[in-house]
């Protein structure tokens, strides 16, 4: 299924709206998972033989739980406000690919099961039985979906479809027809502590050898610490960094800021992970077993602050679901949160993200740049979609669009950017978010990251834009597989830490490790 | 009483209890199912008066829709406009007696009924004609937007032609209906048309695409603060589910001090 042919999408010169194709994107869907991915997170191993049962139960006991879930299904008043935001929509032309229509998949049922209209008049208003055509459906479409938020941005009611993409996926993996991808990673995630599978030993080989060529290159010790008691900050940042290009280049940039800030930090090996790949599958549970590994290993280390590495998603849950699922956080009133809260340090906010690091110590003049070193660089910024539309930095309205680009353009000259209906609030999805990030659904991924690249392709006509920077993981690998389908240098896309990197001066030659010694001893 | 005005005074009674009962018990749904998680889209307010200024822009001005489609927009904005002033204007007939001189201000709002059917056909238009629009709707869509055109049609054909019904009638029918002294009313074809396409309109609200009304004031989306490190935002089944597991919460995060 995965080598299905497919045309690449020419840019246009300008984003038009296509017209609607249907079933262009039909199709089985990502990889299945099997038994051996579902079972540890509780799923069945195959489609159960209730399944209908089953769902039909899921979808009621959803939508008493989420409130998202109830009302959106009750107020879309198909006004189509949302049919030419989806990427996925402007890149395939697949009608299912419209959000009212994606989420019709769902409400069809919903009306046929649980509204009086539905279950008296189903023509009249849509209702469709649940049957293995809607399932499968339901299984391609409900993965065409990157949960980027930007239908939500423009519906009257605010309408999600990622609530009810994620609520679609909770009731496909109760039934047993879990996504490979999601369902395997989360294994890993929340029995090793990241999505690699990259155990304590691993990671610390790969951490030494990085300061290894680091020191050669610069002369400068900068420390990877892992696993530190009783260090200040832990960064928690999402596990492409320690190995992948252009991620790795990021993690560098963090730990020379660290340095030049001579604050004592550390990762940990248990909770080595920033990604939650939990909000995919629209599990609150398994979410909040991902991110206790967090609160654990906060409280083992004794850390007074948290810090997020550059992942969307993963600083959305930071953001706006660690204090709710773990405490990590403030203004708690429970017992529970309370214990975590008193350790933290209240000046801070908890979880901060290194933008928002960075940001402030350029801010107070604490790091000193080059910005002569990306003079060879035409720079313009990705907003990431869960960056951009589900969280905020700085604490100051729209600070998550504002900080990354202070930071950008406090290390370079040559800043741009693109087109105002494609960034901020109205972002394009890389097309790889969401769970998408799988080899076996490159057409949707390619098809789905039109939108941006036409906007890309603009920036570069107008002002020869040859960098693409983004804050998040998922982003900077989805951008390497697809720039150059559309005819771009896949190395333009870089972390905002790399061009940080780059332009940063070091000024302290030796690390002033005391602070981490003192630690180390305290642990002994 | 004629038989008729039998039957519409039942039917008034009985539309209004199905508006009421069912609107209260949705109301009810969205008030006791919890939004676990803070889920505010951007740009999102920090404050609570943030909220307030957002949703007010939002059901005054549909600022939202206003960014994604200009036609619908302009077409959506003129039908709600449209309809609010007409049934503003309309609670003269419910009036019991002689009226307040402050109706007279009210008196100019008939012609908002030529904006609400300009904006019904402008909406009807879309519908059928953009392809996309096309392919979301269900003949539910079509149908309602046909007896709300009807319904503003026929109540314009009775204020601006000399199609005129006895609103001296009407007056005593309507206020009667407030005021348990019922009346006979107008038997006019247009004017029975338009009642009981009014009495459907309440009837169905309370389970059709109608519940947009409350929907938007209860969607986490929008009246949500953006305050999520700041303060701890937890659902009353999250927290069960955390009390309830303090045990085994204890085996995974080490034993607390």
């Amino acid at each position: 299924m995965a080598a299905k042919e497919f045309d690449i999408p020419v840019l246009p010169t300008y984003l038009e709206i296509p017209e609607i194709n249907e079933g262009v994107m039909e199709g089985d869907g990502p990889f299945k998972s099997s038994e051996q991915f579902q079972n540890p997170l509780g799923f069945p191993g195959e489609k159960v033989d209730n399944w209908q049962e089953v769902a039909i139960e899921k979808m009621g006991e959803l939508k008493s739980k989420y409130r998202s879930v109830q009302v959106f299904l009750d107020s879309c008043v198909k006004c189509g406000a949302c049919t030419d935001k989806c990427h996925y929509f402007l890149g395939s032309s697949d009608p299912k690919n419209m959000p009212v229509a994606r989420q019709d998949l769902f409400r069809s049922v919903y009306r046929r099961h649980f509204t009086f209209a539905g279950k008296h008049f189903p023509k009249l208003v849509g209702a469709k039985e649940l049957d293995d055509e809607m399932l499968d459906d339901w299984y391609n479409y409900f993965h065409q979906c990157s949960q980027c938020r930007r239908c939500s941005v423009f519906c009257p009611y605010g309408i999600d479809t990622a609530e009810i993409s994620m609520a679609a996926r909770e009731v496909l993996d109760a039934v047993g027809v879990g996504q490979k991808y999601c369902n395997q990673i989360l294994g890993k995630a929340i029995t090793i502590g990241n999505n690699l599978g990259l155990p304590e030993p691993a990671l610390r080989d790969t951490l030494l050898d990085l300061e290894e060529e680091i020191e050669e290159e610069t002369g400068i010790a900068v420390k990877y610490p892992l696993d530190v008691k009783g260090a200040e900050i832990l960064l928690i940042t999402p596990s492409a960094d320690f190995f992948a290009e252009p991620h790795i280049d990021g993690l560098i940039g963090y730990g020379k800021v660290f340095h030049e800030d001579g604050v004592s930090w550390t990762m940990s090996s248990y909770a080595s992970e920033g990604a939650n790949f939990g909000m995919f599958i629209g599990s609150y549970d398994i979410m909040r077993k991902a991110a206790l590994r967090i609160r654990k290993a906060a409280l083992d280390l004794e850390v007074s602050r948290v810090m997020v590495g550059e992942c969307g998603h993963a600083w959305r849950v930071a953001y706006s679901f660690w204090n709710t699922l773990t405490g990590v956080g403030a203004g708690a009133t429970d017992e529970y949160a309370l214990k975590l809260q008193n350790q933290l340090d209240s000046r801070y906010p908890q979880p901060q993200h290194i933008i928002e690091y960075t940001h402030d110590l350029i801010q107070r003049g604490k790091l000193k740049f080059d910005k002569s070193e990306n003079d060879d660089r035409n720079v313009t910024f990705h907003d990431s979609c869960n960056v951009a539309r589900a969280t905020n930095m700085g604490g100051i309205p729209n600070g998550q669009f504002i900080l990354p680009r202070e930071v950008i353009k406090a290390v370079c000259n040559n800043y741009v950017d693109m087109e105002r209906s494609t960034i901020k609030e109205s972002t394009f999805c890389c097309g790889g978010g969401g769970g998408l990030l799988t080899d076996d659904l490159m057409e949707i991924r390619i098809k789905g990251a039109m939108p941006r690249m036409q906007a890309l392709k603009e920036v570069e006509k107008t002002d020869g834009v040859n960098t693409l920077v983004a804050i998040c993981a998922i982003c900077k690998s989805q951008f390497s597989k697809v720039l150059p389908k559309f005819d771009f240098d896949p190395y333009m896309i870089v972390s905002a830490h790399q061009l940080v990197s780059e332009a940063i001066i070091m000024e302290k030659p030796q690390t002033d490790d005391s602070v981490t010694q003192e630690a180390e001893e305290v642990t002994e | 009483m004629s038989a008729i005005s039998i039957i519409f005074t039942a039917l008034f009674y009985l539309s209004l209890a199905v508006f009421l009962i069912g609107m209260a018990r949705k109301i009810y749904q969205y008030t006791v199912t919890p939004a676990p998680l803070k889920i505010p889209t951007a740009p999102t307010p920090l404050t609570q008066t943030g909220v307030v200024m957002r949703m007010a822009r939002e059901v005054v001005l549909f600022e939202s829709l206003f960014k994604a489609n200009k036609w619908t927009w302009l077409f959506g904005w003129l039908f709600h406009v449209g309809l609010l002033l007409v049934l503003i204007r309309h609670a003269r007939y419910f009036w019991p007696g002689d009226l307040p001189e402050i109706f007279l201000l009210v008196q100019p709002f008939k012609y908002a009924a030529f904006a609400m059917v300009i904006g019904l056909i402008g909406l009807m238009g879309r519908r059928i004609f953009v392809e996309r629009i096309r392919y979301i709707s269900a003949p539910s869509d079509y149908l309602m937007l046909i007896m709300l055109l009807i319904i503003g049609i026929s109540g314009a054909v009775m204020t601006f032609t000399s199609n005129h019904t006895d609103v001296i009638m009407v007056k005593e029918f309507a206020s009667g209906l407030i005021t348990f002294s019922w009346a006979d009313l107008p038997t006019e074809v247009h004017f029975l048309v338009h009642l009981f396409l009014v009495f459907v309109l309440m009837a169905i609200f309370p389970i059709s695409k109608l519940l947009h009304v409350p929907g938007i004031f209860f969607s986490p989306t929008r009246n949500q603060v953006d305050d999520a490190r700041k303060k701890r935002h937890i659902s009353p089944w999250a927290l069960k589910q955390e009390q309830e597991h303090v045990v085994k919460l204890d085996e995974a995060l080490g034993k607390d001090e």
